[in-house]
């Protein structure tokens, strides 16, 4: 097959497969939304892995009577029994030992997939067994989907989807605050159960495509994936669900191109490069955004220090006319090293609030307002300390500045209000002037 | 008095985790309209008993009776303000979120949050008001405006009885403040609040009825005559040590079979 035909989805089949494909990454997507709200996503995964005896018996059970051992529905069923039954062995594990559920789940994980490769041993072994193509369930091929099978996942897909979207606001009631859902008399037990029911139901329809090793992270990575981008819930369940079908489309249809390329890594990759560029570029809580954010802060403390310190210089010469001090008076003031102090005069400089000439610098009509503001409210905030919160004059100084750079403007009139300050002077320094030790 | 005019009746309640009694035998019954204060050391099963009042966990034995009915016929005339401690405020919806859950009975099932619905949230967080931060995240909300999130969530059901669980925990003096005028307004509309409270010095000055608890009623009735030394004495002085050991006992034995 060519890369135009792929492109284009030229072959019939390949169109069907991939979009079934697509249809069940989104479902995953707000499936696994809730899961991961629910702080159960874990589940998934030990339920997924738990269908592989449930797989190779059906196909052993199925040939011995003399049925279709290869017919999807009937491994289906088969997994979707034992897949149940993992995950009630689980829940009877955590509430009748005391065990914690992450023991259980693991326990049950490794066990019953342990239980599959040993079934999946036997029927390599049986007369007739043409093992051949079960193990696309635990590696995930969509080569070996027939249209059939296409239908069915985009079925239940479909089906997934529309119950995610009739249930949305009950589901986020039940993830946000189960207390109170249950004082309103929502079924918090059958509300659980339909969400694990999506699950089951994600799982086993995408066992073909993603293969049971891989299948939590098509629930888990694009809804992960989504939280980078906003705080809204209904703008992830939507990203999630975007990501997770594109995530499942591509995956198929690179393996669909590359006979040997299992589907389930390429849908993962692919999930996973979604996930990557999100955490890095996410516009709510991805890193660059929190590394730009925390370095405006570190700009806005060090201008704020830098206005400060001016402002005090003036104060000790008494010079507000010239409103000019020199650089090694600034430098002597904090422990800030020569190049930051520049770097920060520099910045000051492009906004207007000083001029700079040789050594010396000189604040502007903004600047002096600006310094004198700020100066004021770092004075209010250490006589507040000293007065209520009973800290030592000299010590004031450093607690003042690890906070008046948040303080609201409320909080300052709370200040003014609270110490009877009046509106305009700044009052005079609580403790001795100095360079910091 | 008619049973169907008394807001909440508790006959005989016993709640036991895993066989550990945490409340036994607790009695009473809340005047109507009156302002009730729920108060005990760490322990005493205050939240295990409003819980066990909405039936949010299985009593042992016991009844309880809101207006005369059981709790579930009668949940549309009861709001809940849960601990603020108990859920996850870095979950992904704004203040008015929050606040429209309190009318999903009334929306029904699978039917959207409609503009209606909206205004009415809005309207409860004026009240308690925060209106203007109805759209802000409510991990970027403080403590208080948090806390008051969770009262106006309960207030848009327009309830008679309200069960508040800890309103005045680790809230700014401002909320402090707002909540106990919201109070105030619902007693004089004739509505009934259940408020556990842990500051035993504002207890005279925000209540009218008290109900001091320690696993079982040590004292209840209006603040005046039962809130006196001697029964804080009672609830906050000794533990009943033998009925701990008893069930501590029989706890140890649980888990060695």
């Amino acid at each position: 097959m060519s890369w135009r035909d792929l492109l284009l989805l030229q072959d019939y089949n390949t169109r069907v497969v991939v979009s079934s494909t697509a249809l069940l990454g989104c479902a995953a997507g707000l499936v696994g939304t809730f899961t991961l709200l629910r702080k159960r996503a874990l589940m998934g995964d030990a339920l997924s892995h738990a269908t592989l005896p449930g797989i190779a018996l059906a196909f052993i059970i199925a040939t011995a009577t003399g049925h279709n051992g290869k017919s999807l529905t009937v491994l289906l069923f088969g997994a979707c029994i034992t897949g149940l039954m993992g995950v009630a062995v689980i829940l009877v594990l955590r509430n009748s030992t005391r065990l914690k559920e992450d023991t259980a789940l693991g326990a049950v994980l490794s066990v019953f997939f342990g239980a599959g490769m040993a079934l999946l041993g036997v029927v390599q072994q049986m007369k007739g067994g043409h093992a051949a193509g079960l193990e696309a369930f635990i590696y995930g091929k969509t080569a070996s989907m027939g249209f059939n099978d296409a239908m069915l996942i985009s079925g239940v897909a479909f089906v997934c989807v529309l119950v995610c979207l009739l249930l949305f606001k009950e589901f986020k009631l039940l993830c946000f605050d189960e207390a109170f859902a249950g004082s309103r008399g929502v079924p918090i037990v059958l509300l659980d159960l339909a969400l694990m029911a999506l699950v089951v139901m994600v799982c086993i329809v995408g066992l073909q495509a993603v293969g049971l090793i891989l299948m939590i992270a098509l629930l888990v990575i694009p809804a992960a994936a989504a939280r980078f981008w906003t705080q809204q819930l209904s703008t992830i369940v939507f990203i999630s669900a975007g990501l997770g079908a594109a995530g499942g489309m591509t995956g198929a249809a690179m393996s669909a191109a590359f006979a040997n390329l299992p589907s389930g890594a390429t849908i993962v990759l692919v999930c996973s490069l979604f996930f990557l560029f999100s955490m890095v570029f996410g516009t709510n809580r991805g890193v660059l955004v929190r590394f730009l954010r925390r370095r405006r802060m570190n700009r806005s403390v060090a201008r704020q220090h830098l206005l400060r310190a001016i402002y005090e210089v003036l104060e000790s010469s008494g010079d507000f006319d010239q409103r000019a001090v020199s650089f090694a008076s600034l430098l002597d003031k904090r422990s800030w090293s020569a190049k930051r102090l520049s770097r920060s005069i520099q910045s000051a400089a492009q906004d207007n609030l000083l001029d700079q000439t040789d050594g010396q610098v000189h604040l502007t009509d903004e600047g002096i307002n600006e310094a004198s503001r700020l100066t004021r409210q770092h004075r209010l905030w250490e006589l507040y300390l000293i007065t209520y919160a009973e800290i030592a004059p000299s010590k004031v100084d450093r607690d003042a500045d690890a906070i008046e750079h948040v303080l609201e403007p409320e909080v300052v009139l709370e200040l003014e209000a609270l110490l009877k300050a009046s509106h305009a002077n700044v009052p005079p320094s609580p403790h001795a002037l100095g360079t910091e030790s | 008095m008619s049973k169907e005019s008394i807001p909440l009746s508790v006959y005989d309640l016993t709640v036991a985790y895993h066989r550990k009694p945490v409340i036994w035998d607790v009695q009473f019954n809340i005047p109507p309209g009156s302002l009730v204060g729920i108060v005990g050391p760490n322990g005493a099963g205050k939240s295990t008993l409003l819980k066990a009042v909405m039936d949010l966990i299985p009593s042992a034995s016991g009844r309880v009776e809101i207006f005369g009915h059981p709790y579930r016929d009668v949940r549309h005339r009861v709001g809940y303000v849960p601990q603020r401690e108990s859920v996850d405020w870095d979950f992904p919806i704004n203040a008015l979120d929050v606040v429209a859950m309190g009318l999903y009975s009334k929306i029904g099932w699978c039917l959207p949050v409609r503009k209606k619905h909206r205004q009415a949230a809005l309207e409860a967080l004026r009240r308690v008001g925060i209106a203007d931060l109805a759209y802000r995240q409510i991990s970027q909300l403080s403590g208080g405006q948090q806390q008051r999130t969770f009262l106006a969530r309960a207030l848009v059901q327009d309830a008679e009885l309200y069960l508040m669980d800890e309103p005045f925990a680790a809230v700014d003096a401002a909320t402090e403040q707002a909540i106990v005028e919201i109070l105030q307004d619902m007693k004089s509309r004739g509505r009934t609040s259940v408020v556990i409270h842990h500051d035993l010095q504002t207890v005279p000055d925000y209540f009218d009825y008290v109900v001091m608890l320690n696993m079982r009623v040590v004292a209840h009735g209006p603040v005046e005559e039962v809130f006196t030394n001697d029964n804080l004495q009672k609830t906050y002085g000794g533990r009943l040590t033998l009925l701990d050991e008893v069930s501590e006992a029989m706890r140890r034995q649980e888990r060695t079979l």
